[in-house]
């Protein structure tokens, strides 16, 4: 069905060049297919990922409700495509440029007006109000989506098809790359590339962190700490909406429950990484993602989601400040 | 995103800007617009899977325009109050100082009066099963609330994995009966005091973490023992559960229609109510066991000690208090008396499955134990009380309940954080404080 073309000679024989036994070579390929898939998984739980990482950052809180966030974002993206397609636009790459752009809009905005109505009435609030407000928030947003848009899983036909086969086995096990492995990833990387120049670069990027060391202090400085908090919901609600597009076009089915899971996994990764940092949370979503692809190949698909939760919980007990962050002070 | 600016009244009404109709006018345009940028696909446009698995969708472009309408009239009317109720403006200040002392004056008359209601409700409502069911089930989430407020309400530790100790509770009776036959007497402190290893277990590795990380160990705990239950099929029956879980007995006194029921022996024609009595009783006393026993440990030393943990961790450690036994004695106890509910519901229903011990089920006891205000034992039961018949009586509008329940968490946190009913101060604490509190003391803004 999906027309996969021979990859060019070079990107072949790099992975197949090697002189080792059948059976090795075999697990080799296995290897490689299982890597390939879990970077690309890895790169959307990176993306989810800075978004929780950015808040928690700035405001000190997890935004339970992201998870969520990234659903709606996938949902969007599937009915602006759907309207896409009926008033007759054919042309893919116009299509997915026209359906991220909106998604990001519309998913952005989605992000602002839930900090503005749930999170920034409890910014002086007692220690365990935001935290609270966001599970509700993240209730409300579920099912929103179920009571707007039904229960059933959502199918869209493959959008984005064909891909490259990197290297076929002696046993007939062919690793692939498909086209939508591809733009996932690339799409990651623009975005990460374009997103670090905000945050470093930019007034902006700027203002948010001065916000993350002393928002009292920014603020006497004439931050606007109410507009970068809020600049900071939106930018990575846009982040989350990419993520549910790619999610969308690469498994090709959204529904309303989607977020929750997705959302644990990302805090996960975030963690990983080191809650605050940007790198750390892109680096811990790959790590997520390798982890979880890797053990639904060699161990078990039953307990994948055990193995991203259990190591939520070891990372939490033995590297609290996860890989790249910075360790905690605390004050009184 | 310049809508900000304008938006962002609540400081700006209180000061320079003058309110008037135009400002209203403007900033209800203003959510009318985001409200349409929300919903314009959401709402607005329906996908469904069709026949042959093609995607199809229509317009409902009046609902979306309806759904505009409401945010534009919403946001006037919420202004207005706004304007009406003063220049404080927030609606923090909704209830005056003198209803909510009148309501602590009642609230020592309401408990007992409470008490005695409940006492009587099998009495007065003796053939109407449907009440004595929803008593049941009210009082079962009474007692897993007091539960949790143990943990969040008194230690201060948030706890969104406490339908983990529910499912251990429960797994463990009927595991226990169908596999070895046990009776329910023996198994109800074993499920309790499996459920409070659960705890500990749980407690040990999370000790460590402060609030927000807690937090979301405990979820992935609670998510990680329902998926352990899904799959372990061997012993758990995977999705399907157990079923067949005997029914309690009165010390070993079969409430059956047989000559050996409790029927027979008091010479009094059987009826399936007996049952549903004697479950209610036993809940009831189940509760109030919890209960009691929360009140007694707030007088110990381990109650005060948890009650200092809640309000400031790092002054509890510098007062030479244990905070590794605090936290998990807390863990322990309350997870027990989520193993003692568990293992009622199981008798109960005598069918269990891991749906029955979803995140939500989490969330709905954590959303009693907040609403009712933490800490406050009687908040909690008329939190329980409103919550779990609300659910009942908007039965018919299924879907949107949870959409409600959502948004009245929202608007309870930014309302009266501390809880509708009431909120529960240290039980000792040093006259003359400080005006400031230590919920205001942020990290780092002290």
């Amino acid at each position: 069905m999906h027309p996969f073309r021979k990859a060019p000679a070079a990107l072949r024989t790099g992975l197949g060049s090697s002189c080792l036994g059948s059976l090795k070579r075999q697990f080799m390929d296995y290897f490689a297919q299982q890597l390939i898939n879990g970077l690309v998984l890895g790169s959307i739980y990176g993306l989810i990922a800075i978004g929780y990482t950015m808040v928690y950052g700035i405001v000190g809180m997890i935004n339970f409700a992201h998870g969520d966030v990234f659903m709606i974002g996938g949902f969007i993206a599937l009915i602006s495509f759907l309207v896409l397609v009926s008033i007759g636009l054919t042309v893919v790459p116009v299509i997915l440029l026209i359906v991220l752009l909106v998604s990001m809009a519309i998913t952005a905005l989605y992000g602002w007006t839930i900090e503005r109505i749930a999170y920034r009435p409890l910014r002086h609030s007692f220690r365990l109000a935001p935290m609270l407000s966001a599970i509700g928030m993240s209730f409300v947003l579920t099912n929103f989506s179920q009571v707007s848009q039904g229960a059933r899983v959502k199918p869209v036909p493959p959008i984005v098809t064909g891909g490259y086969t990197l290297h076929e086995g002696a046993s007939g096990f062919v690793v692939q790359l498909s086209n939508i492995q591809i733009v996932v990833v690339i799409t990651t990387i623009v975005l990460l590339g374009l997103f670090t120049w905000l945050v470093s670069r930019t007034r902006l990027g700027r203002d948010m962190r001065a916000c993350e060391q002393d928002q009292t202090m920014a603020a006497l400085l004439g931050v606007d700490v109410d507009r970068t908090i809020s600049m900071t919901f939106v930018i990575g609600a846009a982040l989350a909406a990419v993520a549910g597009m790619m999610y969308l076009l690469y498994y090709g089915l959204v529904d309303f429950f989607m977020g929750f899971v997705a959302g644990i996994k990302a805090f996960t990764a975030a963690v990983l990484g080191g809650i605050g940092s940007l790198p750390g949370a892109m680096l811990g979503g790959l790590a997520i993602g390798l982890i979880e692809t890797f053990w639904s190949a060699y161990f078990s698909v039953e307990y994948k989601d055990v193995a991203a939760f259990s190591i939520l919980i070891v990372v939490l007990i033995f590297l609290p400040t996860g890989l790249l962050g910075r360790p905690e002070v605390e004050k009184v | 995103m310049s809508a900000s600016p304008p938006a962002s009244s609540p400081a700006a009404s209180n000061g320079s800007e003058p309110i008037g109709a135009a400002f209203i006018l403007r900033k209800a345009v203003l959510s009318a617009l985001v409200a349409l940028g929300l919903f314009s696909l959401m709402v607005g446009v329906r996908t469904e899977a069709g026949q042959s698995g093609q995607l199809e969708y229509w317009t409902r472009f009046g609902e979306l325009a309806s759904l505009v309408g409401a945010v534009f009239v919403g946001s006037i009317v919420v202004e207005l109050l706004r304007l009406w109720l003063g220049p404080r403006g927030g609606l923090g200040s909704f209830v005056p100082s003198s209803v909510n002392s009148g309501l602590s004056v009642a609230g020592r008359y309401v408990a007992p009066a409470l008490l005695i209601f409940t006492f009587l409700v099998p009495v007065i409502f003796y053939n109407q099963r449907y009440i004595l069911d929803l008593g049941i089930l009210v009082l079962t989430y009474v007692m897993l609330g007091w539960g949790l407020n143990v943990v969040v309400g008194l230690a201060g530790l948030l706890d969104l994995g406490y339908v983990a100790f529910y499912a251990v509770g429960a797994y463990s009776y009927g595991l226990l009966s169908t596999t070895f036959g046990l009776s329910f007497w023996i198994c109800l402190p074993l499920a309790g005091i499996l459920a409070a290893f659960w705890g500990v277990l749980l407690g040990f590795p999370v000790l460590r973490l402060r609030g927000d990380y807690l937090a979301i160990v405990t979820l992935a705990f609670g998510e990680i023992i329902r998926l352990v239950l899904i799959n372990w099929q061997d012993v758990t029956g995977g999705p399907n559960g157990v079923s067949g879980i005997p029914r309690p007995s009165l010390f070993g006194i079969p409430l059956t229609p047989g000559p050996d029921g409790l029927a027979a022996l008091l010479g009094i024609p059987f009826s399936p109510t007996h049952r549903i009595v004697f479950l209610f009783y036993l809940i009831l006393a189940l509760a109030l066991l919890t209960n009691w026993v929360t009140i007694r440990l707030r007088r110990l030393p381990i109650g005060r000690a948890w009650e200092a943990l809640r309000e400031d961790e790092v002054a509890c450690r510098a007062l030479g208090i244990n905070i590794t036994t605090t936290k998990l004695t807390a863990f322990a106890t309350g997870a027990m008396f989520g193993g003692f509910a568990g293992a009622f519901f199981a008798t109960r229903q005598g069918f269990i499955s891991p749906e029955s011990f979803t995140f939500q089920e989490s969330a709905l006891v954590l959303a009693i134990v907040v609403l009712g205000g933490m800490g406050s034992q009687l908040g909690v039961a008329l939190a329980a009380l409103a919550m779990i018949g609300g659910f009942e009586l908007f039965r018919s509008l299924e879907v949107y309940r949870m959409l409600v329940f959502g948004l009245a968490m929202v608007l309870v946190m930014i309302w009266r954080p501390r809880g509708i009913v009431g909120h529960r101060s240290p039980t000792v604490f040093l006259e003359k404080s400080k005006s400031i509190s230590s919920d205001l003391v942020k990290e780092g803004h002290g």
